[in-house]
């Protein structure tokens, strides 16, 4: 059977080194924060100006002045540091960020990602995930399979990309798949959730991928 | 003595600063830090068809919110307006133009604009519909898409303290845009919390010196909205 949300937010996790400097997005990744190994400390960035974000306020404790990228009320560590848009962005263009972990409507067999527009539809904005996915060392996607039955690893993405080339591991509920550039495929599948075959992924995924021995 | 960059009220310190057709910067994400007192004194003014560079749109009846109501910005340059009813309707009817920007290209943008910087090569973006008809180069094996460096008429900016020189301090993260709006305007006016005189605050704990700074207001009671207040469970 697939994985739940909170196993996929645990395969994720895996993926955090002690030490490491982390952006997080909206949905299934907020969750990863509840699945950090023992052993492993990371900071946690927002890209609204912030390193070190703590856990959500006590009710009563929250500050209108403290908030992260989804615009929720949070708090302070003793490791937290403020800085400006423009340094957070230097802090994620630059290289500076070990891994951001993010939602895909579509992903590809190269790394091709969408997820910020859907045409017809109204658009919101990208926000910060074109700077995170151009920047950020290790991109990982962290998704639903399919959408209403419909494959979201594909050839060739359908929807505008929000990055070309830049994702390096895809976590569904699933299956996991690396994400290889020098292969054909590009995608390799090295992990898949209990009494779920590789004929069932295969029917559910556009895209072809190579199972890893 | 040099003319006093204190004014009395948010309409006093915009007075002669505004006309129709002109390019604002208004600092914030989300409803964090904006300037809402300097805002409500736009709206109040009347002026029309402006140009908003800002990284959201405030929610209805909020921030930028109250400025697409009465319909007086006719262009948004934003990376993300997701909350706002108001600003889904009048796009939809084409009544409201946008330019979306990835977040950390408008930060860069605005910082570059202030420094003299009129172009940048950044990755992000590159490969996407935001590349298309923009020049791009390869530096060192990667490809970049030049951009823009902004700069508007007027800023509008949010800080915690300032001293009547102009100097500004800006408290958690309610600084974000603000200080790189500070510095990419012809003329900047801030609204602060606390205002004091020179030498209250520490030189070394200055985030915006006070050149950049044309005119300030100090806030009378600085209502501070939650978009989302999130809080967890106190343990038993």
């Amino acid at each position: 059977m697939p994985w739940t949300r909170d196993e996929m937010a645990a395969k994720a996790a895996a993926e955090l080194q002690d030490g490491f400097y982390v952006n997080l997005g909206i949905g299934i990744p907020t969750l990863v924060a509840n699945h950090i190994p023992e052993g492993v400390t990371i900071q946690l960035q927002s890209e609204n100006g912030m390193l070190g974000m703590g856990p959500f306020p006590y009710e009563g404790e929250e500050d209108a002045d403290l908030i992260n990228a989804g615009k929720q009320t949070v708090t302070t560590l003793p490791s937290t540091s403020f800085f400006d848009s423009a340094q957070s962005f230097a802090m994620i263009r630059g290289g500076h960020i070990d891994i951001s972990i993010l939602g895909a409507l579509q992903v590809t067999e190269n790394g091709d990602l969408a997820n910020w527009m859907v045409p017809g539809k109204m658009v919101k904005g990208m926000g910060g995930a074109m700077d995170l996915v151009a920047g950020v060392k290790r991109v990982v996607v962290l998704m639903e399979h399919t959408a209403k039955g419909e494959p979201k690893i594909l050839k060739e993405c359908t929807l505008p990309l929000t990055g070309k080339e830049v994702v390096a591991k895809i976590i569904t509920d699933l299956a996991v798949f690396e994400v290889d550039r020098d292969s054909t495929p590009g995608l390799i599948l090295v992990e898949h959730a209990p009494d779920v075959t590789i004929e069932q992924i295969r029917a559910q995924t556009e895209a072809e991928f190579l199972v890893a021995n | 003595m040099a003319i006093s960059k204190v004014f009395p009220d948010a309409t006093a310190a915009l007075a002669g600063q505004l006309r129709d057709g002109m390019t604002i910067m208004s600092g914030g994400f989300g409803l964090c830090g904006i300037p809402e007192a300097l805002i409500l004194a736009i709206r109040e003014s009347g002026v029309r068809d402006l140009t908003v560079i800002s990284n959201n749109a405030g929610i209805d009846g909020v921030g930028l919110g109250v400025l697409l109501e009465t319909r007086q910005i006719r262009k948004m340059i934003s990376s993300y307006v997701g909350e706002n009813a108001t600003f889904a309707k009048q796009y939809l009817a084409n009544e409201l133009e946008i330019e979306f920007n990835p977040q950390g290209t408008l930060a860069e943008r605005i910082r570059a604009g202030g420094a003299g910087i009129p172009a940048f090569f950044t990755a992000t973006g590159y490969g996407t519909q935001i590349a298309e008809g923009k020049e791009t180069r390869e530096f060192d094996g990667r490809h970049y898409v030049m951009e823009r460096g902004l700069f508007a008429d007027l800023a509008l900016v949010h800080a915690w303290k300032g001293d009547t020189e102009g100097n500004l301090v800006y408290r958690m993260t309610a600084r974000n845009f603000n200080p790189m709006m500070a510095t990419a305007a012809k003329v900047t006016v801030a609204q602060v919390e606390h205002l004091v005189e020179p030498g209250e605050i520490d030189p070394d704990q200055i985030h915006t010196p006070g050149i950049f700074v044309k005119r300030l207001i100090k806030l009378g009671h600085a209502e501070k909205r939650i978009e989302k207040r999130t809080v967890r469970e106190r343990s038993a």
